[in-house]
């Protein structure tokens, strides 16, 4: 006997209905932000202090801006796919759920990009 | 009984506090940190690109107890969720789910994301010049 639709079988997804994307792109996003978080975290120390212009240069070095780039887009990316999993968790009320979960999706998406234009003006003012 | 209010698993309060509860939920706090903790980074980068006086004005504020407290807390969590992180992502991978292996990484999650805090501060305060 078989308890699985047909069309389930043909989507292949399961009852989340984005099989494991969700699950798996967090763990690659996670997986950039290893090397990306502890070389930014590291360099960040040692140019505390340095004031506008260096700090300018620094950032606006294509490699170090684009290095950041690729750190913005996986730090807001990973931190929406993790909140949307403790609101999933916490927040029961199928409305509330869904507009909490659209809400962060928003900010994160907003704050992403802010990051991202900034840091392209920085680049590009070099 | 609605599907409203239906007794939600698991009751964690039959549920004696274990290093490996304790260390699981305080990923998730610190994942919600420093996702708090973006906007600091965020508003940080736009006062370098808007120039010099939004850059004084950031400066001013990160560089001030409030703003010094707020970013130790930062790099504690950052470095704990990193640690704990890749904790994970061995389990994800399929190692060290045996207990005394799960206590053990758990362990050394809490004294390298410890280490780890204490050497950027010192060396931090080593660049700036104290």
């Amino acid at each position: 006997m078989r308890l699985r639709s047909p069309l389930a079988r043909v989507r292949h997804l399961g009852s989340a209905k984005d099989g494991t994307a969700h699950w798996w792109m967090q763990r690659v996003t996670a997986l950039a932000l290893v090397p990306l978080a502890v070389w930014f975290a590291a360099a960040l120390v040692f140019h505390l202090g340095a004031g506008y212009e260096a700090t300018q240069a620094w950032i606006g070095h294509p490699l170090t801006g684009g290095l950041l780039l690729v750190l913005i887009v996986a730090t807001f990316y990973h931190g929406f796919l993790g909140l949307q999993v403790v609101i999933e968790d916490y927040v029961h009320h199928e409305g509330v759920k869904i507009a909490a979960i659209l809400l962060v999706k928003f900010v994160s998406i907003l704050l992403g990009l802010a990051a991202v234009l900034a840091t392209l003006k920085i680049i590009l003012s070099q | 009984m609605s599907a409203e209010n239906r007794p939600l698993s698991p009751h964690l309060q039959v549920y004696r506090p274990q290093l490996t509860s304790m260390l699981s939920i305080l990923h998730r706090i610190t994942g919600i940190a420093l996702a708090l903790g973006t906007l600091l980074l965020v508003y940080w980068l736009v006062a370098l690109s808007l120039g010099p006086q939004a850059y004084a004005a950031a400066e001013g504020l990160i560089g001030s107890i409030f703003g010094r407290l707020l970013l130790f807390g930062w790099t504690m969590a950052l470095f704990y969720h990193l640690c704990n992180g890749i904790r994970h992502l061995f389990w994800d991978a399929g190692f060290g789910f045996e207990l005394t292996n799960a206590y053990r990484s758990g362990w050394a999650v809490l004294v390298a994301s410890t280490i780890l805090t204490v050497v950027s501060w010192v060396v931090g305060y080593g660049v700036m010049g104290g």
